[in-house]
């Protein structure tokens, strides 16, 4: 192994088994054994059920190569499913591998989930003892740090009492604490920092960093918050059905995570529901979405955005509403066009319509849309979402603006309208 | 663990690769696991560790009179009230560590599924928290030994005792070695579990804990002696009570057999212990 490498896995592939795994009882499976013998069916399977015949296999991770260099702040993003957690637990041994091997340099400090280790009798700083042993330090090693860990967990007031009296809250930063302080050379991390407050999570996450950076240590990190990856990670793995499908930069990896293929469409026609929600009624069936008279999904500075939907009508509807929304690149919602009447159809009919958005107030970046039809029943009832359909996407450029350049955590709207008041 | 050693994970584990310098590295997790059992047994209650002493008097005092007072089964002249607690206090040492072994993997599920540190570290944990257990039972025995041999009763401790050390490694050794492949079996067949809860209490009928050994008629007596147990108590109460005899015959095949029962109990637990989260 390399010395700079830190882990270093090959053809690493974990499978699972499918179906019931045994029957959980020696008498079925002596049953299943001697039917299976005598060429009859197994009385054990379940009839009629879509299971998987006995022996199948799932493949979780499959052939999975890689090579992480001491310092890397690592970041793995993927669908569910893909192997993220498989690879971490892989890789802290809570399980071994079916084919492969891992070799990796040092201690792993793994944050599968936090606190597992504690004990609801025993106070704080019992835990903080208990739990270290548990992630691998000695006694001594926690005397050491006790205090830090005590100040970083923010529980300084409640450390002398039994931590099944603590908020969920004060639970988690403690254990996170402690595992903060390990002396691991590679620190595991899967979605904990999903809880704890906001402040909280930010000084984790700096903290994380700063031990990348200062101590040398290795982090990995698996999330679906983007903006925490982007924040914490400077190299990022995209995993799909157990396969590493990117390796590299962090904006690209999400990009490529979140774009899909739809990424540099100018138009796209719905030929099967890959895009679509499925609704209730689904009166209306959205056939196209396009932009009209524009060579690149590219809008700078005021240049508004000419979409142009196609639709046919399932059912006769009448005061047909529809709502465009914006989603920035780690898919919150940023802002909603709505047009609560473009009128009605009958039946079979087929009908487009064009608007102009006009998206000035977003800085630049990439934007995505989803198209959402609703209808009133009545004049009183709320309006029914008829059709939902993921749309295109759109990407905004500024030439220099007033305030300089923007800056991605500043926000996705860009506010104008402020005052100096002379008193 | 020097931190800049390299760690290989491959997909199988070498039959008998124990990593004995890894488990020392996590001695203080030992501890610190039995620490945290010994808070949770108690915490809440009124009489608090008290339990660990009225337990054995209890059941002693129940032994005594169905067995000694109703059934009139002999002693061997001994005291019945001795004899009984003698046998339950090494019987209880054994039943402890087989139960909290078998329950090593299915109880401990949760916390192996979320972090690795060696897992043999629950059950050594388990064997030392029966332990401390054991010494506070053994300590009221012992005083009560004394009191019953200065007030005249037929009591005769002999340098047999010597060897009690021993047997109470050995007990506790052949309890966690069947506690372990119980356990690594019922990651797959639950069935076992249920087999242990009766199991021990009829393990415990053909173990001479409230009869002597010496009552069997004689083929009986030499077949009971080779569950491996038996010996183990017998001796154990022949060492404080002079009743009965030193089996020594018996009592190495039972160390043999203990032998082999926690080399294979290893072999197998080490076997199941890397995948076994899969299939629980």
């Amino acid at each position: 192994m390399d010395k700079d490498c830190v882990i270093k896995t090959e053809h690493l592939t974990k499978e699972y088994e499918l179906g019931v795994i045994g029957s959980g009882t020696l008498r079925r499976d002596i049953q299943s054994w001697v039917a299976k013998k005598r060429g009859q069916e197994d009385p054990n399977r379940k009839i009629g059920a879509k299971d998987y015949e006995k022996g199948e296999r799932f493949t979780a991770l499959s052939d999975f190569n890689v090579e992480i260099k001491r310092g890397e702040r690592v970041g793995i993003i993927g669908p569910n499913g893909a192997g993220k957690s498989t690879f971490l637990k892989l890789l802290s041994r809570i399980t071994g591998p079916t084919e492969g091997t891992i070799a990796y340099r040092g201690r792993i400090a793994s944050m599968l989930e936090v606190g597992t280790g504690f004990s609801g009798e025993l106070t704080g700083r019992e835990n903080i003892y208990l739990n270290g042993a548990i992630l691998g330090m000695t006694k001594a090693e926690v005397d050491a740090k006790l205090d830090e860990i005590i100040a970083f967990s923010e529980c300084e007031t409640f450390i002398d009492t039994p931590v099944k009296r603590y908020s969920s809250g004060m639970f988690v930063k403690l254990a996170f604490a402690v595992a903060a302080h390990l002396d691991a050379e590679i620190l595991i991390m899967d979605e904990v920092l999903a809880v704890g407050d906001m402040k909280f999570q930010r000084k984790c996450i700096s903290k994380m960093r700063d031990l990348a950076i200062d101590e040398n240590r290795t982090v990995l990190y698996v999330s679906h918050n983007m903006s925490t990856i982007q924040e914490l990670c400077d190299r990022c793995l995209v995993l799909e059905h157990g396969k590493k499908v990117f390796d590299g930069d962090v904006d690209e990896a999400i990009k490529l995570y979140l774009g899909g293929e739809k990424d540099e469409f100018l138009m796209y026609e719905y030929t099967d529901d890959t895009y679509k929600d499925s609704v209730r009624h689904h009166d209306i069936n959205l056939t196209c979405a396009k932009y009209n008279g524009v060579t690149s999904n590219l809008f700078v500075d005021d240049a508004k955005v000419p979409v142009e939907l196609t639709w046919t009508y399932n059912a006769d509807v009448e005061q047909l509403g529809l709502r465009i929304e914006v989603y920035d690149y780690r898919r919150y919602p940023i802002t909603s066009f709505v047009l609560s009447d473009i009128g009605g159809g009958s039946k079979g009919e087929s009908r487009s319509l064009r608007l102009l958005l006009d998206v000035s107030a977003l800085v630049q970046g990439r934007y995505y849309t989803r198209y959402i039809f609703t209808t009133k029943r009545n004049a009183v009832s709320e309006p029914e979402t008829v059709e939902s359909a993921a749309g295109m996407i759109f990407r905004r450029w500024l030439n220099g603006t007033g305030a300089g350049k923007w800056q991605k955590a500043w926000g996705s709207v860009r506010s104008d309208g402020v005052e100096i008041v002379r008193s | 663990m020097k931190s800049e050693s390299i760690t290989y994970i491959q997909a199988k584990n070498k039959l008998l690769s124990f990593n004995l310098g890894e488990l020392l590295h996590y001695r203080d997790l030992i501890w610190l696991f039995v620490k945290r059992d010994l808070a949770n047994s108690y915490k809440q209650t009124i009489l608090g560790p008290i339990w660990i002493i009225i337990n054995p008097l209890l059941s002693t005092g129940v032994f005594t009179i169905i067995f000694s007072v109703i059934a009139g089964i002999s002693t061997d002249g001994v005291p019945p009230f001795l004899f009984y607690m003698s046998g339950n206090v090494l019987w209880g040492f054994f039943s402890a560590n087989l139960n909290k072994g078998a329950g090593t993997f299915i109880g401990n599920a949760r916390i192996f599924g979320k972090v690795y540190f060696p897992r043999l570290v629950m059950p050594i944990a388990n064997m030392i928290f029966n332990f401390i257990n054991y010494l506070m039972q053994t300590a009221l025995y012992v005083v009560l030994v004394v009191i019953f041999a200065l007030t005249g009763n037929s009591v005769h401790p002999n340098w047999l005792i010597l060897l009690t050390p021993v047997l109470v490694l050995q007990t506790a050794l052949l309890g966690m070695g069947i506690g372990l492949i119980v356990s690594s079996i019922t990651t797959k067949y639950r069935d076992l579990n249920v087999l242990v809860g009766f199991g021990i209490s009829l393990l415990m009928y053909i173990t001479p804990v409230v009869y002597p050994i010496s009552k069997a008629p004689l083929g009986l007596g030499s077949l009971l002696l080779l569950n491996p147990v038996a010996p183990i108590v017998e001796t154990y109460r022949y060492a404080f009570l002079g009743s009965g005899a030193f089996h020594w015959v018996y009592w190495l095949v039972s160390v043999a057999v203990t032998a082999l029962i926690v080399f294979f109990g290893l072999v197998v637990f080490h076997k199941v212990e890397k995948n076994f989260i899969d299939t629980v």
